[in-house]
């Protein structure tokens, strides 16, 4: 299969975040009834209609790459799965509303993502305190964030907790949308979480098939800068 | 008479260990989760502290001390209040968590924790029956009846875990053993996982295809049943659903092999990391430790009880500093590897609850390992159990222990070499 034809979406977020019940609901629109671990990474296809309703509609198969474990685990495995983030397209990074850790270790997932031209258990670049937003400013590839396990969280809390995500989302310079993966109702056609995740997807097959330059997967050791309109977040 | 002020010595100690039970439970087994029950990390404290401080009582106890009668009072205050944190607080709030975890039985909670905890008790006391651990004169409720059942199983942990570290340790560490792995190697088996996951996303995009025809066509992933079905089913091709089910057979089949060569590389790389760090010299030193320490073991295998009074006191404060350390870490390990956020809670009181028991029965069984004159106090305060039945329990099961550790090793380094000839 030619690496041309390709449009890659990794998923990333610690163990017990319910990416694989995401993944399964945007891929199949159904939700998934047995989750059980992920070891190594799990895979799903799903179909895209880039510009949805305009002339330019076209459809694109999108990958999803869900890679399974946990940020603070043996550099052996750290290793391995370094080997799944090559030529990335966008990255989806999933977060549990209930657990504050997981939203903190996003930062050194998307570090040990974008970063894998060095060594893996090197450079963090930052703990998550003084985070350096530039770095995600420039950043070629498509961010979103989704935040799981929304219905679990009682009604006194939400705002707090949209406050959190609201700051992560300005550092990952995303957009973000908080839902719960057994109930379809939060990605129905028509939502705004749905528009978001259109856009998304719209934006990874924009950078993948549209950009001036073709060899566009760099990260932050490489700073390019890209002059394609669509690139600005509002 | 005894000044209070130093009866009261060990509270600053077990305060101590107190601290550092709950630092370990933060920054090393917590540290990727939220605690959000706080009994928890003070449960796990509490019998951190006073395993510890059973330790202390030992070290005391050969130093000499404050006098004996406060020894022997703390003795028994210390075993007390293990015992209650053992047999009744850590099993009732095991209980509780995994019923917490159950949706059906979330309303009566505090009922089927009780429930579970009666369980506990019942097969924790039949666990006396088959085995000869007490002198017949003993009451139903004494604390040798506790203690006893509570040495069998810490006991039996204990063997367990010794002779598989006793064989696993130097395999493990020891150069000789380990395989040599090029990152050629790693290379090729990562090409042949990426490769894999190619293949899975062709036929996953076949699926995908079909499912939204099938959708657009208004056909159901059900089957459908009646009249229009059998007629359909006589003249047309076969279903997108048997197509899709086919396709998702050869999917399963892939994913599976997916996962097997993930493993496999992360085997290597791991084999690949230990031989980097054998060339260093920390690596060397603790080689070396390997080589004396696997004589060590197999002189303890097949050498029955000689200890040079001199000895015993040394060795007796090296196994209980790398009992704990060693405990710690084969805890946390097995932490990391089965824990999620729904059951860490229930895990970590595992671990507390066989860190209790282990340290319970270390000091049963380190009473062989002291000195004649220091072992009277062991004797007294733990009652008249059959100590000597421990130590052969003890010797049978490790022996057992070891034995399949090797067999299981010596399977699984014959196996590694031919799949890399498949390559």
């Amino acid at each position: 299969m030619a690496s041309l034809d390709r449009v890659k979406v990794l998923v990333l977020g610690d163990s017990g975040c319910g990416k694989s019940s995401l993944v399964h609901l945007l891929c199949q629109n159904q939700v998934l009834g047995n989750p059980s671990w992920t070891v190594g990474c799990s895979l799903d296809v799903r179909i895209h209609d880039y510009k949805e309703g305009t002339p330019e509609e076209k459809t694109y198969y999108i990958e999803l790459w869900d890679v399974g474990g946990s940020v603070g685990c043996v550099s052996s495995i750290k290793s391995t799965r370094a080997v799944f983030y090559n030529s990335v397209n966008g990255i989806i990074l999933v977060h549990d509303l209930t657990n504050k850790k997981s939203s903190q270790n996003l930062y050194r997932w998307s570090l040990e993502a974008l970063n894998k031209d060095s060594s893996p258990t090197g450079v963090i670049v930052s703990n998550g305190s003084d985070y350096d937003r530039e770095q995600f400013a420039e950043n070629p590839v498509p961010l979103l964030l989704i935040g799981t396990k929304f219905d679990q969280i009682p009604e006194n809390k939400r705002s707090d907790v949209l406050n959190r995500t609201a700051f992560l989302s300005e550092d990952f310079n995303a957009e973000e949308i908080n839902l719960d993966c057994t109930n379809p109702r939060y990605l129905a056609a028509g939502t705004s979480n749905a528009v978001k995740l259109s856009r998304f997807f719209d934006k990874v097959v924009e950078k993948r098939y549209f950009t001036r330059d073709p060899s566009q997967m760099a990260g932050f050791t490489d700073r390019k800068r890209f002059n394609f309109k669509s690139l600005h977040y509002d | 008479q005894e000044s209070p002020s130093l009866t009261c010595g060990f509270i600053p100690t077990q305060v101590l260990f107190f601290g550092f039970g709950w630092l370990f439970f933060m920054r090393q087994l917590f540290k990727d989760y939220e605690v959000r029950q706080y009994v928890v990390q003070v449960v796990f404290s509490i019998t951190f502290a006073f395993s510890c401080t059973m330790f202390e009582l030992i070290i005391f106890e050969i130093l000499g001390a404050l006098s004996s009668s406060s020894r022997y009072f703390h003795w028994k205050l210390n075993l007390y209040v293990i015992l209650l944190v053992l047999i009744f607080v850590v099993p009732f709030y095991i209980g509780y968590f995994v019923v917490s975890n159950i949706r059906l039985l979330q309303r009566q909670k505090l009922l089927f924790a009780c429930v579970v905890w009666f369980t506990f008790m019942y097969f924790f006391w039949k666990l006396g029956d088959p085995f000869p651990i007490l002198s017949p004169k003993h009451g139903i409720l004494s604390i040798e009846q506790l203690i006893s059942r509570v040495g069998v199983i810490g006991v039996t942990l204990m063997a367990l875990l010794s002779g598989f570290g006793a064989v696993n340790c130097p395999y493990t560490y020891m150069s000789y053993f380990l395989r040599n792995v090029t990152d050629s190697d790693i290379l090729a088996l990562e090409r042949r996982l990426l490769q894999t996951m190619d293949m899975i996303v062709s036929k996953k995009k076949r699926m995908a295809m079909t499912r939204r025809q099938m959708y657009q066509r208004g056909e159901d992933q059900n089957k459908q049943t009646g009249f229009w079905a059998m007629i359909k089913s006589v003249t047309s091709s076969p279903s997108g659903t048997e197509n899709l089910s086919l396709v998702q057979q050869e999917v399963d089949a892939l994913e599976e092999l997916s996962r097997q060569l993930f493993l496999e590389t992360v085997d290597l790389q791991t084999t690949k990391e230990r031989i980097e760090y054998s060339k260093t010299f920390q690596g060397k030193y603790f080689n070396f430790l390997g080589y004396f320490f696997s004589i060590y073991c197999v002189w303890k295998i097949f050498m029955v009880k000689f200890w040079s009074q001199h000895i015993s006191f040394i060795l007796v404060g090296i196994i209980i500093v790398t009992s704990i350390r060693g405990l710690l870490i084969t805890l946390t390990k097995f932490f990391y590897a089965i824990s999620s956020s729904k059951s860490s809670n229930v895990i970590v009181l595992v671990l507390a609850q066989i860190m209790g028991m282990y340290f319970v029965s270390s000091v049963l069984l380190m009473r062989m390992s002291m000195p004649l004159e220091y072992r009277s106090i062991v004797t007294e305060v733990l009652g008249e159990l059959q100590f000597n039945f421990y130590h052969r329990w003890f010797d049978v099961i490790f022996l057992v222990s070891a034995l399949s550790s090797i067999l299981f090793l010596y399977l699984a380094h014959k196996q590694a070499p031919e799949k890399q000839m498949v390559l």
